[in-house]
């Protein structure tokens, strides 16, 4: 008996295929069409702090030292007013054993994987997570499979993306690397069902509880080095996991005054699954192409019910340029004798904004750094941005244009960060709810849901719900 | 170059026909084939172009358009982003308060 291969019959089989490959029945925590009970399913599915740190120590994952940027401090203290620029620290998980924090999730699935009994781990990412599993793979002695959107039609790819391909097969996984589209998802449940391994889905309990130890270790390091719980943690925000398990370790370490600050590379305006725009962005990750639609919907991703839920944990959200990036990206090397991936320092870009808003008694923490090498740095990046048409300049990064001009800051002043307000993503994501849902009356347990998912004030989401024609119990 | 058994190779197939790609892609992507590239150990011969059979890394078997015998790596370091040199001494001067800061 052979199954059809189809995209519409593949599609079709998700959920069959899902319960087999991450061993998880999400069915166990629905409530209804709408709610599902989050917290249940963290501690259910997913594991306790400390055995999490127990995990990740046996692969050599976490414990990145806490490093304070003392000089970039002190600039943003010379254009700050008078009292204000606060302490800039930096959690350097490029130290990790496959230079990300990435290592943290995948330590977490691949140890599941192989609790389990899986033979090999297949993920989809044309990022650090890829090589991140790669490694946790190697060292657990599983096979490890990596599908990549990695071209455009011209079969050209971006540097970076080429990088991460070679780090995954100096890891010795297999590389499926495809053209542009959201059809690698069809692609790696084609090969779940070929091979029976373990889907190492970026968005299940174990993979988001594994990032909560570098919230936890931020909170002890942070007192440790300064003698207070950091004031402002800011995360580099896309799929949403970074921002949720970073949260939620930060709190389980009792920080319950630290304001979470997402952050995200602006891309708007160029689509994430067109063959032209591909190769005119020059951040594949980190960016709003992710960071707005994950914080609107979560449940997009590839397993029923996505542990990482952005807007119960987001305090503030903000946007930076590429320009500004590649900017920090070169200060930090210059001033600090950091050399790091330009995608890891989209927070830090940031929180040199974001520092001269705060007291100089004050602690922000830049919550990781990635690698840096061969196609992930500002030269090749921007090189490649170069060759496909787009101008790089310096100028007002008020003036950045994504996917057409790269405005690289005259001035340390000219970085900003640009609020994106919390109220516009919470007003899509109850609208994305109940479009999902298509109920037009929610019950109370349901409303406690909402406000719980958006974190928002009861009356704003009854104001919504209202707005949307939608009944409920007052 | 002809590939012989045992070597290194990369080759390509198409998973989706242009038109049959996901509903919710953009035209430009919808005009355009979902293309494979993989790479593995060769387990027959081929000369470019022509059909080869692999196994991969993690062990399975695939088939396909044989593209290249030993493919490479193309990315590097880029070239000097002159915008960029600059950056570390104006900074410099910035910190050393040699420069106007506000």
């Amino acid at each position: 008996m052979s199954k059809d291969l189809s995209y519409k019959a593949v599609m079709a089989r998700k959920n069959e295929i899902m319960i087999k490959s991450v061993g998880i029945d999400y069915s166990e925590f629905e409530q209804g069409p709408l709610a599902f009970d989050y917290e249940e399913m963290m501690k259910k599915a997913g594991y306790p702090l400390e055995q999490v740190a127990a995990i990740q120590a046996e692969t050599g994952v976490g414990n990145t030292p806490l490093l304070e940027l003392r000089n970039i401090t002190e600039l943003a203290r010379k254009i700050s007013p008078a009292g204000y620029g606060a302490r800039i620290f930096t959690k350097d998980e490029a130290s990790n054993p496959s230079g990300s924090f990435k290592a943290r999730r995948a330590a977490l699935s691949v140890y599941q994987a192989q609790k389990l009994g899986y033979k090999g781990v297949i993920c989809a990412s044309s990022g650090n997570y890829g090589a991140a599993v790669a490694s946790q793979a190697a060292m657990r002695n599983l096979n490890c499979i990596v599908v990549q959107e990695a071209f455009d039609s011209r079969g050209f790819g971006q540097p970076e993306i080429i990088e991460k391909g070679r780090a995954c097969e100096a890891y010795g996984a297999e590389v499926v690397q495809l053209t542009v589209g959201p059809e690698i998802f069809y692609v790696a449940l084609s090969l779940l069902e070929e091979t029976g391994y373990f889907n190492a889905s970026l968005y299940t309990p174990f993979g988001i509880s594994g990032i909560e130890t570098l919230g936890s270790e931020i909170a002890v390091q942070c007192r440790d080095r300064s003698g207070r719980d950091p004031d402002m943690v800011v995360v580099t925000h896309a799929g949403g996991g970074n921002v949720t398990g970073t949260a939620r370790g930060l709190r389980k370490a009792g920080c319950a005054c630290t304001e979470v600050v997402g952050a995200s590379v602006d891309l708007s305006g160029l689509h994430m699954a067109s063959d032209k725009d591909f190769n005119r962005k020059s951040f594949t990750t980190g960016h709003t192409g992710f960071g707005v639609p994950f914080a609107t919907w979560p449940d997009r991703a590839d397993v029923p019910r996505n542990a990482a839920r952005p807007l119960r944990y987001l305090d503030r959200y903000v946007t930076v340029t590429q320009g500004e990036v590649f900017y920090v990206t070169e200060a930090l090397a210059q001033m600090e004798g950091l050399e790091r991936g330009p995608a890891g320092n989209t927070s830090l870009a940031a929180a040199i904004a974001l520092a001269q808003e705060l007291p100089s008694d004050h602690v922000i923490v830049v919550q990781e750094t990635e690698y840096t090498g061969a196609g992930k740095h500002p030269m090749p990046q921007l090189t490649f941005a170069r060759e496909n048409g787009v101008i790089v300049r310096r100028g007002d990064p008020r003036d950045n244009k994504p996917g057409v001009e790269i405005v690289i800051p005259e001035h340390p002043t000219q970085i900003r960060a640009r609020e994106f307000p919390l109220e516009n993503l919470r007003r899509s994501y109850i609208k994305n709810a109940l479009q999902t849902c298509g109920k037009a009356s929610l019950d109370a347990r349901e409303v406690e849901f909402l406000i719980e998912e958006t974190s928002a004030p009861r009356a704003f989401v009854q104001q919504v719900l209202r707005d949307n024609g939608v009944t409920f119990p007052v | 170059m002809k590939a012989k058994t045992g070597d290194w190779v990369q080759i390509r197939s198409t998973v989706l026909e242009a038109g049959e790609r996901a509903p919710q892609v953009p035209p430009d992507t919808q005009a355009v084939p979902l293309e494979m590239r993989l790479k593995g150990f060769a387990v027959t011969g081929a000369s470019p172009g022509e059909e080869i059979v692999i196994k991969t890394l993690a062990g399975r078997v695939a088939r396909g358009t044989l593209v290249d015998v030993n493919p490479g790596y193309p990315h590097g370091f880029g070239k000097p982003v002159p915008e960029l040199l600059s950056v570390g001494p104006e900074l410099r001067r910035i910190l050393c308060g040699e420069e106007g800061s506000k």
